[in-house]
């Protein structure tokens, strides 16, 4: 290659780093489903599959979530959010779940370099965040049905336990999947399938992570002010 | 071409997808730091203005979506690594689509069940009105 082709070759590759036109004749993108890329890797598939799954999941939420924005002031004479919500228990679980977001990014980090005994650790620690995130939520509740405020009160109340309750069972199915993963990597090791059960794991964590900022903004912050 | 193993996973990638290979464990971390510094601090912001008199009352629940949005953004580009850049379009786009379906379900119940309140009887004169025949017989 002559100097001149080489310095077009590399403007070329700045304006179009993908390739996903302009490609000179006879060279083929590896992008998939432009040229010689072939099918895209299992992993792509997966992870894209996965992101759908978890995408339908979110409109589920919203439904619950559209409920309850609609019922946030049918209390029917019973207790409102700001009688019952706790700020500093609900700030707690919070940073409890966003804390467990990071250490599961650091445990893709680890993953990366193929480290076993970092990859535990973080989603060791990612577990028991979340386990103090789920604890932390249950004393609530079973604190609202002592006093009176359980989901048979009002359809504010059961509109609220329908969309918190929801965002439980699914950090609860999460942390059964954790332990899975973490008994998974440490006797099969770091196989192709492992480490996309691993990716769709993470993706799955970051999600319910989303979820509770609606969440939290929604049902508690706004609720607060109702 | 000696980097050629690199390319083919820059090429497409799935969300949350982080490789060794071109992401060093620093830059990495890095990454998720500067996510969580951010989460944090919007997080942070939500439970002040809630709780002091920093924003006009009425404004506030306007403020906190906004917040929300913000965290949920950078919790998308931080945490599941979705960018806007070519090779995660299909990832970007199927997002799209989840939220033009989350919009149209939670803001079309808001719109729908505001209007339907605003042209209900009021609740006092609904229920004289149902005592009404009683009086009479």
């Amino acid at each position: 290659m002559s100097a001149v082709d080489t310095v077009s070759f590399r403007r070329t590759r700045d304006l179009d780093p993908y390739k996903l036109g302009h490609r000179e004749a006879g060279e083929h993108g590896l992008a998939t489903g432009h040229g010689e890329g072939g099918p895209a890797s299992k992993r792509v598939i997966v992870g894209y599959g996965f992101w759908i799954f978890l995408l339908s999941d979110v409109v589920l939420f919203s439904c619950l979530f559209a409920a309850h924005a609609v019922l946030q002031t049918a209390t029917a004479g019973g207790p409102s959010g700001r009688e019952l919500f706790n700020p500093w228990s609900i700030a707690i679980e919070t940073a409890c779940l966003l804390a467990s977001s990071f250490t599961c990014g650091l445990s893709a980090v680890a993953t990366g370099v193929r480290s076993q005994i970092w990859t535990q650790l973080t989603l060791a620690i990612t577990g028991l965040l979340g386990l103090a995130f789920l604890l932390l939520e249950a004393h609530d509740f079973a604190g609202m049905v002592a006093a009176g405020a359980g989901p048979t009160r009002s359809a504010f109340l059961s509109s609220l336990f329908a969309v918190v309750g929801c965002h439980g069972c699914h950090v609860t199915a999460g942390l059964l999947w954790l332990g899975t993963m973490m008994a998974q990597v440490f006797f099969k090791g770091f196989r192709p399938n492992i480490l996309r059960r691993l990716l769709c794991f993470n993706l799955f964590w970051h999600v319910l992570d989303i979820i509770w900022v609606a969440l939290f903004t929604i049902v508690y912050l706004i609720g607060e002010g109702r | 071409m000696s980097n050629g193993t690199n390319e083919h996973n820059l090429d497409d990638v799935a969300p949350g997808f982080m490789d060794a290979a071109d992401h060093s464990v620093r830059r990495g971390i890095q990454g998720y730091l500067i996510g969580l510094g951010l989460s944090a601090a919007l997080t942070a912001i939500s439970f002040y203005v809630v709780y002091t008199k920093l924003i006009w009352g009425p404004a506030i629940p306007t403020a906190l979506v906004v917040l929300a949005v913000a965290q949920i953004g950078v919790h998308l580009v931080f945490f599941l690594h979705l960018t806007t850049a070519p090779d995660n379009t299909n990832n970007v786009l199927a997002l799209a689509f989840g939220v033009l379906i989350v919009a149209l379900i939670i803001g079309g119940s808001l719109w729908i069940m505001g209007r339907l309140n605003e042209r209900m009887m009021p609740m006092n004169q609904a229920t004289q009105m149902n005592r009404m025949p009683q009086m009479q017989r």
